[in-house]
């Protein structure tokens, strides 16, 4: 079989809808991703402004529904997920010396039923209401007798599009690695990053069989009057929220595994230190990812499931504190002591530290069964799962963004817009996120349109809302950075940070064949050794990563 | 490509397989579930309403298939050609008798108002076998593909990983419907 070969004769839109080139179809994963991250965002707004202040009316109850549900979602299965697939998808295959991905053609499937997937799943606006029973649609809410519209069966028909989509990615990645690494680049080698895309795949491989197989049978229940998941039939929502969390922890992890990788790659270069640790890293995201199958009913403590389950359940949640703080330690060991450069990149990985860290207490709390009970389905919920997915994420993608943006493009983006970004993004983040503790812990609940005129409960809802604004005009700002740095910005050159994994051992941008020669890779730093040959890597035996 | 152990279409498949795995798994564990909370509900049940030893005899057909899609691959080894046709298509035709026979087996279910809107056990049956029943055609369709490479000269050997990947895909589809037979089928005789 021979690889296909990207079009570079044809020009204009049809190369990049018949490409089946990584890197172009990275930068659709990008470009998709963030425009969807707008639209999700628009909707995040939308909410905001109706809570605003006590007893609004800017939204019906009915859209309010609808928006928060398509809110959730959007960023979930189109954003977070995505985002970290389109990075992989544009930087795997040159972080191991590979020309491209084991499977082009399959590649471009993925990212066609990732479009195509949303796109159906926004369809339903136009045709009779999108779905409104928030992103993990519990039944009996979902089936027919509650949810007449037609939204709940384009929610399940979309994410099914979508999550086979992100099944054949996750085959994708492993294969890619296991098979096309370049000579010398042993798993010991392999790039954090690399690492950690491929963990994820195997969690994305195992997980979303279990969104798919409960996504069809909630569309036998709607479409052919089964009742898999309806009482009134003797069916069982329980075993909904059994299936989906089941689904739904592991996914937890898929949204965050990807960004810790971005954060080991960002931390060390920007402290002029290798990893520390590089061995604990990577272990630890094996035994997060294990863990991650064994607590799926923390999600349901409300349920009523009986202490022993709870008890249990709550064990193994607070078990996945362990190795995620052995990774945060391992990254502050690795700026201990280095020469530390501050630019946008490490400024976006250092908050990531700090407000990934507070989601994670956060979530940890929950892992105390009264706790939970009191807490479950307020803003505490909102705040912490915020701070773990957007403070921890999203802020981690920024610091790829800055780190690898001048790989993509060959330009580097401006510092100084780089900064006012950092700065709104800090500060609109936590306005916003920060105060719904508080809201929480005082009992307001969440995905509910209203709330009345309580204490202080207005004023902290008006700051959550002003920070809203602050922090889409922050995104506003990331992307004019973005278009006006892609045509004016300074040019880069091949390796503008002095870095030390492959993907900067070729010109920025890449060409179609991605590298001219491989550099050899003796280490896990092989850029090093090349520009250090009295010094290399491989001279210090067990390496130097402490 | 550093120590790489095993071919590319063979692992991707591998990787397939364990997804569809787990798709099954929830299947299947919704039948049990089922059968188990609500073994004293109305309506049809398995007991009532299926027949193990016409489908023991689909069974076998699947069976068989399995066994004649590895010597069409012993075949290729040995590079005869003709045997690896005669092979693949005994196993197109056995794969379309197990079809047959649950094609007919719905057919005799829905003429009894066994339906999966009717009750539980209707739901479950339908959804786990028929999504079995999808992928034994999408195998068929593979194997198709495979028969056709070799009718027109294009399958070499004595190595194809196409051959092995789909024979791997066919072996699962096969194995699945073991433990459907024996969770739906045998459960009913063996008490």
């Amino acid at each position: 079989m021979t690889m296909p070969k990207a079009d570079t004769a044809r020009g204009g839109a049809l190369a990049w809808v018949a490409s089946v080139d990584h890197k172009q179809i990275g930068i659709l994963y990008l470009a998709t991703t963030l425009f969807f991250l707008c639209v999700g965002g628009a909707e995040a707004l939308l909410l905001r402004v109706q809570l605003a202040r006590p007893g609004n009316t800017f939204l019906s109850p009915e859209v309010y529904n609808q928006i928060f549900t398509m809110h959730g979602t959007t960023m979930i299965f189109l954003v977070v997920v995505p985002l970290l697939i389109g990075l992989g998808t544009y930087l795997v295959p040159l972080m191991i010396g590979a020309r491209d991905m084991a499977f082009p053609r399959l590649n471009a499937l993925s990212y066609w039923l990732l479009l195509f997937g949303g796109l159906l799943l926004y369809f339903s606006f136009v045709a009779g209401g999108a779905p409104d029973a928030g992103w993990f649609s519990y039944a009996p809410l979902s089936e027919t007798a509650y949810s007449t519209g037609p939204g709940i069966d384009y929610w399940a028909l979309g994410l099914l599009v979508v999550g086979i989509g992100t099944v054949a990615s996750g085959i994708n990645f492993i294969v890619t690695v296991v098979t096309l690494r370049t000579p010398g680049l042993s798993m010991r080698r392999l790039p954090l990053f690399v690492w950690m895309t491929v963990v994820n795949a195997f969690l994305i491989i195992v997980a979303l069989p279990a969104l798919n197989a409960s996504l069809v049978m909630l569309l036998i229940d709607r479409q052919l009057g089964a009742g898999f998941f309806a009482a009134t039939a003797g069916g069982s929502p329980v075993l909904w929220q059994h299936y989906f969390w089941s689904f739904g922890h592991p996914e937890v992890y898929i949204m965050v595994l990807p960004a810790f990788g971005i954060v080991s790659e960002v931390i060390p270069v920007f402290s002029r230190q290798p990893i520390y640790g590089y061995g604990f890293v990577a272990a630890s995201t094996v035994a997060i990812a294990l863990l991650s199958f064994g607590v799926w009913a923390h999600h349901m403590f409300a349920v009523g499931l009986g202490h022993t389950w709870d008890i249990a359940f709550g064990a193994t949640s607070m078990l996945i504190a362990i190795p995620t703080g052995v990774k945060i330690f391992n990254w502050i060991a690795t700026m201990w002591g280095g020469s530390i450069r501050f630019t946008t990149a490490m400024l976006f990985a250092m908050a990531f530290l700090i407000t990934f860290t507070m989601g994670g207490i956060t979530g940890v709390s929950f892992a105390v069964v009264p706790v939970d009970w009191q807490l479950t389905d307020t803003y505490y919920v909102v705040a912490h799962m915020h701070y773990v997915l957007f403070g921890g994420t999203l802020f981690a993608v920024f610091a790829g963004a800055y780190y690898w943006f001048p790989k993509i493009s060959g330009r580097m983006l401006s510092e100084r817009l780089g900064r006012a970004h950092f700065w709104l993004t800090v500060i609109g983040f936590n306005a916003t996120f920060f105060v719904q503790h508080l809201l929480g812990i005082a009992g307001m609940p969440r995905r509910v349109y209203t709330y009345p005129d309580l204490p202080y409960w207005g004023a902290m809802n008006l700051l959550s809302t002003v920070g809203a604004f602050i922090l889409a005009f922050s995104v506003l700002v990331f992307g004019w950075n973005v278009i006006a740095s892609w045509r004016t910005g300074e040019l880069a050159g091949d390796n503008p940070w002095n870095a030390w994994t492959l993907e900067w051992a070729t010109t920025s941008p890449p060409p179609p064949e991605n590298f001219d020669v491989v550099p050899p890779v003796n280490s896990r730093r092989p850029l090093w050794d090349l520009a250090h040959p009295d010094d290399p890597d491989w001279a210090h035996a067990g390496g130097r990563d402490g | 490509m550093a120590d790489a152990v095993i071919g590319k279409y063979k692992l991707g498949m591998l990787l397939f397989i364990a997804s569809e795995a787990t798709f099954f798994v929830f299947l299947i564990v919704a039948y049990l579930y089922f059968r188990g909370a609500h073994a004293g509900g109305a309506g049809p049940t398995a007991a009532t309403s299926l027949d193990p030893l016409k489908a023991g005899m689909f069974t076998a057909a699947l069976l068989a298939s399995s066994a004649t899609l590895w010597l069409a691959g012993r075949s290729l080894v040995h590079a005869r050609h003709a045997m690896v046709r005669a092979w693949l298509l005994a196993t197109l035709v056995l794969g379309g008798i197990f079809l047959v026979g649950q094609g007919r087996e719905y057919q005799r279910l829905l003429a009894q108002h066994v339906t999966v809107g009717g009750n539980l056990f209707g739901a479950t049956f339908f959804t786990l076998t028929g999504f079995h029943g999808l992928h034994v055609l999408l195998g068929l369709v593979m194997i198709a593909i495979v028969f056709a490479a070799s009718a027109t000269d294009s399958l070499a050997g004595p190595r194809s990983e196409a051959v092995e990947a789909v024979s791997l895909y066919w072996h699962f589809v096969d194995a699945v419907w073991l433990v459907i037979f024996a969770v739906v089928y045998l459960w009913i005789v063996v008490r």
